[in-house]
């Protein structure tokens, strides 16, 4: 991740990921695309729903936690390579676990993300791999903690 | 509302279809350039040249591609009240372009809330395979139902 070889990876590393409008037109697009549930397509249902107004699906603040994590992630390896520094190949993710929808996201709102490294290994099935376990967390306009999940990626020692 | 499936019509142990979703590259390059313009989900060449092995979908594409087949298989057929966690998702395979993928549903557990009487909650978990039967990818999911009793 960031363009970082894993031993260059130290636990407690936090980056602010940037921040993503959640706009009608993108939650409605969203939710038609993906998440056709009533709450989410209209204003009537979602008020009659059980996040009490229209609400963004849970699954679009997910990607949008990934928008602002490849656009970090590229803008660190951009300013490493103009260094001249050797980059390690993008790892892919294996998955994730305990993400929680903590509070609706809202047409209009904004949130932030951030990453915390908690901790990394070697993976013994590939020598030239490693895991790197992150906390990632979403925060609206309200400061508000909206989003959380602990994801993990294979990182190139 | 008397149409809809309520918390006391699904079993644990049941198993619901969740239908198909053919994935397209079309689809794959689109969800990427919103939401992970990585160059191995942006293009094909880019996709075949990676660890991943051919053009393949987002991860968070693949979650979502699921959402949608629980929904159109299942939660828009019932008094579905959403989620508010997902314990986990493991991303076993690429989702390649050209694949169609196929759902189902397993019904893990369940229990009425003890602070909304009018609420239970499923803990389910899904899987995804393509035709010849891999499994690409698993979900366990929180699912929040109204209870019928308490319409």
């Amino acid at each position: 991740m960031l363009g970082l070889f894993l031993d260059e990876i130290v636990d407690g590393l936090a980056v602010d990921l940037g921040s993503y409008h959640f706009t009608r037109e993108a939650v409605l697009k969203f939710a038609r695309k993906f998440d056709p549930q009533p709450f989410h397509l209209s204003d009537e249902a979602g008020l009659a729903g059980p996040f009490g107004r229209l609400s963004a699906s849970g699954w679009h603040t997910a990607a949008g936690w990934m928008k602002c994590y490849v656009t970090t992630n590229e803008a660190a390896r951009a300013k490493l390579r103009a260094a001249g520094k050797r980059l390690p190949e993008v790892g892919p993710s294996p998955g994730f676990t305990n993400l929680k929808w903590l509070k609706p996201v809202y047409p209009g709102d904004v949130v932030g993300y951030r990453c915390t490294v908690t901790s990394k290994r070697e993976l013994a099935s590939r020598p030239q791999w490693g895991l790197v376990f992150s906390l990632n967390e979403g925060f609206n306009q309200h400061e508000e903690l909206v989003y959380s999940f602990e994801g993990k990626v294979m990182n190139a020692c | 509302m008397s149409g809809l499936l309520h918390f006391e019509d699904f079993e644990v142990g049941q198993v619901i279809s969740l239908g198909i979703y053919p994935v397209t590259a079309e689809e794959i390059r689109e969800f990427a350039r919103e939401f992970d313009p990585q160059d191995f989900h942006l293009e094909e060449r880019a996709g075949e040249a990676s660890i991943l092995g051919g053009y393949s979908a987002s991860g968070w594409h693949v979650c979502s591609m699921l959402m949608r087949m629980m929904a159109d298989g299942w939660l828009n057929m019932t008094a579905s009240l959403g989620s508010n966690s997902v314990p986990e998702v493991k991303w076993l395979r690429p989702v390649l372009a050209g694949e169609t993928l196929s759902g189902i549903l397993t019904i893990a557990s369940k229990r009425v809330s003890s602070k909304r009487p009018e609420m239970g909650i499923f803990q389910c978990f899904s899987e995804l395979f393509n035709e010849e039967g891999e499994k690409k990818a698993e979900m366990t999911a929180i699912v929040f139902m109204r209870v019928k009793a308490a319409c």
